[in-house]
């Protein structure tokens, strides 16, 4: 037990809080006794934590204006379905990320979950959404054991989880070949399909995980301790709060909602399509970092994730709707933003460190 | 791991300890040991806390006052020893355990997380439930307020906790402990980071703790607020139980050879170490330091070395020995002061400034700033001077060959060639080789910070006759060292650091061993001082309000202070 709290006491210098909280050192920045913001960095704050809502807002404004397909119903309830795929596995990833941990083995797991669920289909709507959310969760649960217990990086643990769960979606699939398709009339169809009051589904599902998501994080002591973990996990460990089970809990539910993600593709799709999830992770992660969760932990907001997330699939939409652009042009604007905001946090980061 | 020492209830008293009828212990430790890798960091430790006092810790670096403490709080599992919480024998497996039984601890580095508010600090693992069972931010925010309120601390409870300064994080950590209303209240160097107003404030808390029955332990390096707030005292040193006994009973200099284990009477002849003794130096000061201060670390204090002069520079702990070698480096941001090598001033907090300029430090911890394990001795030797090795960027080998040869000869470095990886030589060596980088700068003025400690006794021996060789070069060094031997012996005149000012200044016949004592327990403003040397006045001492007899040391344990300190390297690590 004390081998690990040893090694971590003393690996983490520059997260020392007596330097990092710098008001105790003289130099060129604040005054002593509490740090007083500028207005650059008061200003770089609002635009991490609340640049992406400006940016979502002006873009839908602007391509309102610009293409007149853009505000349709049609259009816009598009966008928001297909951004519930991403956006779930979003959700529990901006746990992990908040808990100063990372997951890269989400695409590959959500790839898993939908075939998983296209196979599962045949028995039915329950085994098609219970056997990838077990799957997807004992896989989560597995990497949050090893990370947590175990005191490995989650980078790599979640790399080998990573190829685990793509390895094993080929072998399911004899080596991809075999693409299982949901039964036509399936309740299961239904699942990312089917409209209440004009609203897919699976929007009004994100939106119910969002709230109980933004509740769990900011109202029990669950979501308080993976801020703890994120933000100085030692004095999180010395305080005595339960880490190694919150972490455990949080790669398991990452796990779980990685699964339900793709639950959710496979009904909209009507199939398990094997080559889904590809490079996923690291658009999940952009969601989360966009949505102004600090990539280092210990702070950011579950509906920032929504709107990085809408963000994203927005980007995307518009591309497609200017004909001249190939869609790839997606990336490119996607991982300039992404750029401009973790040069932001850092930036940050360093003045709080004065 | 979860063993349980079962001792018959004999009597409870450790030595020395006080025991006021009806006023049964609440903590007891004997015998705790523990240990690191081969390094002992706790050799058989015994500590009584008794409900309503406070009681302070007390021991110099690797002593085992940090490992003590997460020993008692769970963090470290101890390798054997009875521990007693309320009579009944208790072993904490982790943090959690202990808080739950009621002790709490304030670390000296801040242990909160900066990120979240301040009421979430405090309350955090313990925040108000609303009625489902959601956490009531309303309740845990008004009684945050209340609470920082009452304990006379001026601060925005839903403000980010890192926003605040240091001293006000402090306050906060305190905030937590007296929430949880613990029996037992463990702070660890609380006023290190802390204002003399928050102090004052700290004091007042940790008294009314007292009142209500609490049991403190009280860490700290500024001597006078042990006497201040204390009722009894622990000392350890090198892992071991030195003294237990009521603060009022010991003066400053009893404790401090207590702490160093010396006693002014019972040093004995030269010839402990290797230097040879006095050296000829130049008479115009190639490194001149005047002014320096660093925030609540150092405040005036001046440092002049001349070449070939070997300079001392000693004090407790705490008072500022490494930061001034660190500001002098250009390490450490200061607030003000100047440093001049050989005539020209150098740019404050400049590194790159002060090597060019001459300057070397050879710093305390090998481990984390200096050696490079995987890489061979030669690379080591090599890294300081590539760049000037290199022809256009390409280095030239030859040259590299050449200089590495030169200073394992020289400095007699045993190694089994040059391209043995650092890692498998021992820690004299490995310290030889960092002394070789630095002297392949050529430097004129070489600052070493503890450069023997933590070697074996042999190796000590050629580092020290090596700083004597290096000065009869005309290298200017000035020498750190928790050894008073080595700076009695060592160096042709010793600054004293207390408190973050310059004590005393001892050369000559002045620099003896009960000199010494005195000037490092902070009590050297007698008038006996007036015929100092160079213009440092020794600063009185701030308000100790003990006499200065130095009278009646009673004896230590008469181990040599030469004996090694290894434990220390350990116990900085523990620290994180």
């Amino acid at each position: 037990m004390s081998g690990p709290t040893m090694e971590r006491a003393g690996a983490a210098p520059d997260r020392d809080p007596a330097k990092g909280a710098s008001a105790g050192s003289p130099g060129p920045g604040p005054q002593p006794g509490s740090v007083r913001l500028g207005l650059g960095m008061r200003i770089a704050e609002l635009a991490q934590r609340q640049g992406a809502l400006v940016l979502l807002i002006v873009l839908c404004a602007v391509a309102s204006v610009v293409f007149p397909s853009f505000a349709t119903g049609a259009n816009l309830s598009s966008i928001a379905v297909q951004a519930s795929f991403m956006a779930v596995v979003a959700l529990g990833m901006t746990f992990v990320i908040l808990g100063g941990g990372i997951d890269l083995s989400v695409g590959s797991v959500f790839a898993l979950g939908g075939v998983l669920a296209a196979w599962a289909s045949q028995y039915g709507f329950v085994p098609a959404l219970l056997v990838p959310l077990a799957v997807c969760g004992f896989i989560g649960l597995v990497q949050g054991l090893i990370i947590a217990k175990g005191g490995l990086a989650p980078f790599i643990v979640t790399l080998a989880g990573l190829l685990f769960a793509r390895g094993l979606l080929l072998f399911i699939t004899d080596e991809g070949t075999t693409t299982y398709k949901v039964p036509e009339g399936s309740a299961f169809l239904q699942l990312a399909q089917g409209e209440l009051l004009g609203v897919g589904y699976s929007v009004w599902l994100l939106v119910v995980l969002f709230a109980i998501g933004a509740l769990v994080l900011h109202r029990t002591s669950y979501g308080t301790t993976v801020l703890a973990i994120g933000g100085q996990e030692d004095a999180a460990e010395l305080m005595g709060l339960p880490v190694v089970r919150t972490k455990v809990i949080t790669y398991l539910v990452n796990g779980l909602l990685a699964g339900l993600g793709g639950a959710l593709i496979a009904s909209y799709t009507s199939s398990g399509v094997t080559v889904l999830g590809v490079g996923m992770e690291l658009e999940v992660i952009s969601a989360v970092v966009l949505g102004g969760t600090l990539l280092t932990g210990g702070a950011g907001t579950i509906l920032g994730t929504l709107v990085g997330a809408l963000l994203l699939q927005v980007i995307k939409n518009v591309i497609n709707q200017v004909g001249s652009l190939n869609s790839n042009w997606q990336a490119v604007v996607s991982g300039t933003i992404l750029l401009m905001v973790v040069s932001i946090q850092s930036y940050l980061a360093r003045s709080r460190r004065g | 791991m979860t063993e349980e020492t079962t001792v018959a209830d004999d009597d409870v008293s450790g030595p020395g300890t006080l025991r006021p009828p009806g006023a049964a212990p609440l903590v007891q430790v004997r015998g705790a040991t523990k240990s690191f890798g081969g390094v002992q960091a706790l050799r058989g430790v015994d500590l009584t806390l008794l409900p309503g006092e406070i009681h302070a810790l007390v021991g110099e670096n690797g002593a085992g006052k940090s490992t003590l403490i997460k020993v008692l709080t769970g963090v470290y599992a101890p390798d054997g020893g009875e521990f007693r919480y309320g009579g009944e024998p208790v072993r904490f497996a982790r943090p959690a355990d202990a808080q739950r039984a009621g002790i709490s601890t304030i670390y000296q580095e801040v242990n909160l997380v900066p990120l979240l508010s301040v009421a979430r600090n405090i309350y955090l693992g313990r925040e108000p439930r609303t009625r489902w069972g959601t956490v009531d931010v309303g309740a845990m925010n008004r009684r945050a307020a209340q609470l920082v309120g009452d304990l006379g601390i001026d601060v925005d409870v839903t403000g980010e906790l890192g926003r605040l300064g240091l001293g006000a994080q402090q306050m906060v950590a305190l905030a937590r402990a007296v929430s949880v209303e613990s029996r037992v209240v463990i702070m660890d160097e609380p006023t290190s980071s802390l204002e003399p107003a928050e102090v004052e404030t700290l004091f007042g808390v940790a008294r009314n703790l007292r009142r209500s029955g609490t049991a403190l332990v009280f860490v700290s390096h500024r001597l006078d607020e042990l006497w201040q707030l204390c009722d009894r005292v622990t000392v350890l040193r090198d892992g071991h139980h030195v003294h237990t006994g009521p603060m009022a009973e010991l003066d400053r200099v009893t404790l401090v050879s207590h702490m160093l284990g010396k006693d002014a009477s019972e040093v004995g002849a030269q010839g402990v170490t290797e230097f040879a003794g006095k050296h000829r130096h130049g008479d115009a000061p190639v490194l001149d330091a005047s002014g320096i201060a660093v925030r609540s670390r150092l405040s005036d204090v001046a440092l002049q070395v001349r070449p070939g002069e070997v300079v001392g520079l000693g004090g407790l702990l705490g008072s500022g020995r490494s930061e001034t070698v660190k500001a002098i480096y250009g390490d450490l941001p200061v607030e003000s002061g100047r440093v001049s090598v050989a005539g020209r001033n150098l740019r404050a907090g400049s590194v790159r400034h002060a090597l060019k300029a001459g300057v070397a430090l050879l710093s305390e911890d090998r481990k984390a700033e200096g050696i490079i394990p995987d890489l061979s001795v030669r690379d080591n030797i090599a890294l300081a001077v590539l760049p000037r090795m290199a022809r256009g960027g390409i280095v030239v080998e030859s040259r590299i060959d050449a200089l590495v040869e030169t200073f394992m000869t020289r400095l007699k470095i045993k190694a089994a060639d040059t391209g043995q990886k650092v890692r498998e030589l021992s820690g004299g060596n490995q310290q030889k080789v960092l002394i070789a980088r630095w002297l392949c700068t050529e430097p004129t003025v070489f600052l070493l910070d503890e450069p023997t400690r933590g070697i074996d006794v042999g190796a000590k021996q050629e580092v020290q006759a090596l700083i004597d060789e290096l000065a009869g070069h005309g290298l200017a060094v000035v020498l750190i060292s928790s050894e008073m031997e080595e700076l009695v012996e060592g160096a042709d005149r010793v600054v004293v650091l207390h408190a973050g000012r310059v004590e005393a200044e001892l050369s000559g016949s002045e620099l003896s061993h009960s000199r010494l004592l005195t000037a490092l327990a902070g009590e050297s403003a007698d008038p006996a001082d007036d015929g100092q040397p160079a213009g440092d006045d020794g600063q009185p001492t701030d308000g100790a309000g003990q006499p200065a007899d130095g009278s009646g040391p009673s004896a230590g344990t008469g181990q040599p202070t030469a004996a090694v300190r290894t434990a220390a390297k350990e116990e900085e690590d523990g620290r994180g």
